[in-house]
């Protein structure tokens, strides 16, 4: 059985919704990213205790139109990028959140 | 500003989202700045609850940077709580501050909490000069120091700097300082009149020559040729085009609550303790008038040579008496800019040349008896003559 990995925003970026896009900025750097609707999603579910795979399934796969493995290879690949520029964090174990990010507002 | 900033802020435009606000949490300050346009006595600021009420309804607007000034920040005792709810509701922070309270742990506290990045205000490389300027001594000392605390943080500080006649002399001075501290550096000529309409503090200004030589200076100006160039003559796009962000894409609250499209445009468009936050911004009669002016509405600027190229400021003009007017500070900008004289320049110079000499007014003094003349107070040699 292949380890669980989790994710979680890291709490030093800054995000906001704008339009269908969000917008993240890292504190590393003060680089700006927009994310797709796809990665949005991931993002926003990537609360630290939800494994990855769950939230493919339970988030990604029902609102996109995508094959589960596919879907995952996608996300995996997603959250490494994301996780090389400070925006999201990766482990085997669940992360505890350190700065309570409750919601992404959308104007 | 990086291009896809640039995209970020034209598809807020589009989208009549708010993207970026100064929120000033308190005017009080423990330097008192000679070129200061404040009032530093606490007329009843918002408190952590009602400001943690605005920051919620900002960010359910869509604010994403969010500029923290003052006064001083640190001023305020709840300001780490404050901070630390901005950043639970994930706003790009940028801080505006004269560092004088921020040691390590302060240093070490805002880098734990993702501040994007600091400004810190320097206003010459000699302690004696910076703190003649602040009127508090050592307030050098404490700011240099702390920059160097948010550096070894790892934080993006930003040393700004007024030039004003105090400090002429002295800004190569301050950007030798930042290049020591491997900080960024701004320089602003800009002197903004006092928020009750004293517009004294505009004695601190610098003067066009002085100006003309800082446009030419190649430390700050990387092409000065296509800097100082006359500019081109507007085009129907220019005229179309919109005079800044304020009111459009950023707008500014006061300690009191009260909402400004901007810092330096000090028009009240509502008071966010009497309304929400996105209720002003949708629906205030000034912001819609303010969202309504296109260059070709301004009436001296849509005629003047440098309608397309001016940094003119909606809101110095407005402090001047009228926010389709131009602004006299900015056009002495363009001028020492590019030598060619603005509209409201050579406006100006027309009404204050002394009239010629009316002797039709003299010829009529004598229908006037002695007595009356005395009475209205014209000297005698005015009907001698």
């Amino acid at each position: 059985m292949s380890k669980k990995v989790y994710v979680a925003r890291s709490p030093r970026i800054a995000a906001r919704m704008l339009g269908e896009e969000m917008l993240v900025m890292s504190a590393q750097g003060s680089t700006l990213f927009t994310l797709n609707p796809t990665a949005t999603v991931l993002w926003q579910a990537a609360d630290g205790a939800t494994p990855l795979d769950e939230i493919v399934e339970s988030r990604i796969c029902s609102e996109f139109e995508v094959k589960p493995e596919e879907a995952m290879r996608d996300a995996e690949a997603l959250a490494a990028d994301l996780a090389k520029h400070g925006i999201l964090l990766i482990s085997e174990e669940p992360i505890p959140s350190k700065s309570p990010v409750q919601e992404q507002h959308r104007p | 500003m990086s291009v896809l900033m640039q995209e970020m802020g034209e598809r807020a435009l589009r989208l009549g989202v708010p993207f970026s606000v100064q929120l000033d949490l308190t005017y009080r300050c423990n330097e008192q700045c000679v070129h200061c346009y404040l009032d530093h006595d606490d007329h009843g600021e918002m408190t952590t609850v009602e400001i943690k009420r605005l920051l919620k309804e900002m960010a359910e607007a869509g604010v994403f940077i969010l500029t923290l000034s003052g006064g001083e920040i640190f001023m305020r005792k709840d300001f780490f709580e404050i901070l630390e709810y901005a950043r639970e509701l994930t706003f790009c922070i940028k801080l505006k501050t004269n560092a004088v309270l921020i040691r390590e742990a302060q240093a070490a506290r805002l880098r734990d909490l993702g501040v994007e990045s600091i400004q810190v205000s320097i206003y010459s490389g000699r302690p004696e000069g910076h703190d003649a300027i602040t009127k508090v001594a050592g307030s050098f000392r404490r700011s240099v120091a702390a920059i160097r605390f948010l550096r070894a943080q790892g934080l993006k500080v930003v040393i700004a700097n007024v030039l004003m006649t105090e400090n002429m002399r002295d800004h190569h001075g301050v950007r030798v300082l930042a290049d020591e501290l491997g900080v960024k550096y701004t320089l602003d000529p800009t002197i903004t009149p006092m928020m009750d309409g004293d517009r004294s503090i505009l004695d601190l200004k610098a003067g066009v020559s002085e100006l003309h030589t800082l446009f030419r200076d190649e430390a700050y100006i990387s092409n000065v040729d296509e800097f100082c160039a006359p500019p081109p003559a507007p085009d129907a796009d220019s005229m179309n085009s919109l005079p800044c962000s304020a009111g459009h894409t950023a707008c500014y609250v006061s300690p009191y609550g009260e909402f400004y499209p901007c810092v330096q445009f000090p028009l009240s468009c509502g008071n966010v303790r009497q309304q929400r936050f996105i209720d002003i911004w949708r629906n205030s009669e000034q912001l819609k008038e303010i969202r309504s002016i296109r260059l070709r509405d301004l009436s001296s600027c849509s005629q003047c040579a440098h309608g397309s190229t001016c940094t003119r400021c909606p809101g110095l003009a407005f402090m001047e008496g009228n926010m389709r007017g131009p602004s006299t500070a900015d056009c002495e900008k363009s001028f020492a800019r590019t030598g060619i004289p603005s509209k409201n320049l050579l406006a100006k110079k027309e009404t204050a040349s002394p009239p010629p000499r009316q002797l039709v007014q003299i010829q009529i003094v004598p229908a006037i008896t002695g007595s009356r003349l005395s009475g209205i107070g014209v000297p005698a040699s005015a009907v001698a003559s």
